[in-house]
Parts: C-alpha cells; sequence; structure tokens
C-alpha cells in the first residue's frame, strides 16, 4: 500500500470509531469527544489529498481552518454540557429528551 | 511502516476513547489521539499544521475537556447505550467498508511535499476562510460567555398559582399585596 493509502484508511477509521462513540454513546461530553475523533479522521484525509495533489500548503490551510471550527465546537459543546449538568443535573441525553413520540 | 504504526496507533486510542467508562480517561485517550496524530501530519510534510494540532487539539482542548469534567462531574452512565452495539458496530463497517472501496486505489504520484507556503495559501487563496475563522472564534467567545455566565435557574410559577397565592394573601388580611415579581431579563443573565 501507498503512504495515501494508508494515511485514508486511517482516517476513514478514525471517523468510523468516531460515528460508532457517536452512535452508542448517552452522554453529553462523550458526543464532543466522539466529534473530535471524527475531525481528527477528516484533518488527515485533507492533508493527505493535499500532498497527493501536489498543494500541501492548500491542504494546510483548509486543515487549519477544519481545526478552529473544531475548537470552537468542542469549547461551546463542553459549556453546553456544563449547563446543561447545573440545570438539569445529569449529562444522559435519553433523560433530556423532553419531547417523546 | 512508519505511518501504518502511527495510524494503527491513534486508531487504537481512538477506540479506548470511546470504550472508557470514566470520562477523564476518555479525554486523555483523545489527548494521545491529537499528540499521534500530529505526529502523522508532521510526517507528511504539514509542519505547521502538526505544531497547531499539537497545542490546540493535544494541550487547549484536553485542558477544556478536564475543566468541564471537574466542573460537571465524572458520572458514569452504565452499559445502557443509545443504540444496539452490533447495529452500530455493523452500521459503520459497512460504511468504513463502503468509503474504503470507494476511495481505494490511489494513484500516488506525487509523495514529495509540495511546494508553496502556508502562508501564501492562506491569505491569497483562502482569504476568506481567515475572514470566517475570525469570525468563528468571536462567536465561540461570546457563546462560551452567554453559556458560562452565572445564572439562576428559570422556574416560573403558572399563572393559576400566582392567582391562588394573591388570594391566599388577600385573605390573610394583608393591607397591600405585594406584586408576583416576574426576574427581570438582567437578573437572570
Amino acid at each position: 500500500m501507498s503512504t495515501l493509502e494508508i494515511m485514508l484508511v486511517s482516517a476513514f477509521a478514525l471517523v468510523g470509531a468516531g460515528l460508532y462513540g457517536l452512535l452508542i454513546t448517552r452522554n453529553l461530553i462523550k458526543v464532543v469527544i466522539a466529534l473530535q475523533i471524527m475531525v481528527k479522521g477528516a484533518l488527515v484525509a485533507l492533508v493527505a489529498a493535499g500532498q497527493a495533489s501536489d498543494q500541501l500548503a492548500l491542504g494546510q490551510s483548509l486543515a487549519m481552518t477544519v481545526i478552529v471550527a473544531d475548537t470552537v465546537v468542542a469549547v461551546i459543546g463542553l459549556a453546553f454540557a456544563v449547563q446543561v449538568k447545573r440545570v438539569r443535573g445529569t449529562l444522559d441525553l435519553r433523560a433530556l429528551a423532553e419531547l417523546r413520540g | 511502516m512508519v505511518y501504518a504504526g502511527l495510524g494503527i496507533a491513534a486508531v487504537l486510542c481512538a477506540i479506548l476513547a470511546i470504550r472508557a467508562t470514566r470520562l477523564l480517561s476518555a479525554a486523555l485517550w483523545l489527548a494521545g489521539v491529537s499528540a499521534l496524530v500530529s505526529i502523522l501530519l508532521y510526517e507528511l510534510g504539514a509542519r505547521q499544521v502538526a505544531v497547531i494540532e499539537l497545542s490546540v487539539g493535544a494541550g487547549l482542548v484536553t485542558v477544556l475537556f478536564v475543566f468541564a469534567i471537574s466542573i460537571a462531574g465524572d458520572d458514569a452512565l452504565g452499559e445502557r447505550t443509545a443504540l444496539p452495539r452490533w447495529l452500530a458496530a455493523g452500521a459503520v463497517g459497512a460504511l468504513v467498508i463502503l468509503l474504503v472501496g470507494m476511495a481505494l486505489p490511489v494513484d500516488d504520484a506525487t509523495a514529495e511535499a509540495a511546494g508553496g507556503s502556508v502562508q501564501a495559501a492562506l491569505w491569497d487563496q483562502r482569504a476568506l476562510d481567515v475572514l470566517i475563522q475570525i469570525v468563528l472564534i468571536f462567536t465561540g467567545v461570546l457563546c462560551l460567555l452567554g453559556l458560562l455566565a452565572e445564572t439562576r435557574p428559570l422556574v416560573f410559577a403558572p399563572p393559576a398559582a400566582r392567582s391562588v397565592a394573591r388570594q391566599d394573601a388577600l385573605s390573610a388580611g394583608r393591607e397591600q399585596v405585594e406584586p408576583v415579581r416576574e426576574p427581570a431579563l438582567e437578573e437572570v443573565r
């Protein structure tokens, strides 16, 4: 396997691990952790694609944008989790669901 | 070989972060994923992004996670999951197999790090991205200030309960009934 293929497989595996965590977890903070893992996979794929297409600088600049957006998502998600814990006393997503069909 | 080892180690750390029962352990495994990914990026030639990922992903975000877990508490939620594990694993496995089948094999014509500086790409080609990043950072700071502000829990009595309370006060013979104060917006904030 070439370097790019190894990178792509690693990126897909990271995205898969994050998606698996997103599907099974009920904890609000763990949801943020799963999202972070998925974004790491996207980061690796972006840089690997930039290197393979001879545009590493462009791939890096896009990766920087992704890192900034990811950090902002983590900050807001964690602040939201802290407020939910303060007001509702739990981080369980099932307990937070008020609308039941 | 180095790439494969780093990739496998990052995926293992990610699986351990997902499977960890304690939130603090999950946050530390996530920091491990960030560190390994930044080494991977450095080996690929993306040195600026590797440094930023190491400092922001493995440093700042981990500190934020530890801070949030220390405030919210590290309570385990038991073994029950949102979806059955077999269903989630099947769906994710199918997705990953589909992605790998669509993406591979790839023509890896250029293995060398390409020319061009990140600064030029950022400021000349992706100037709008930089602007959006600045807006994102300010949005994040504002949201954080709004969310972390000390607030009282919003407990509003229904109108019927308020009128009953007023009637009770009247029957108790008070001369001046104190109106039920609505919480002002400034107080809530």
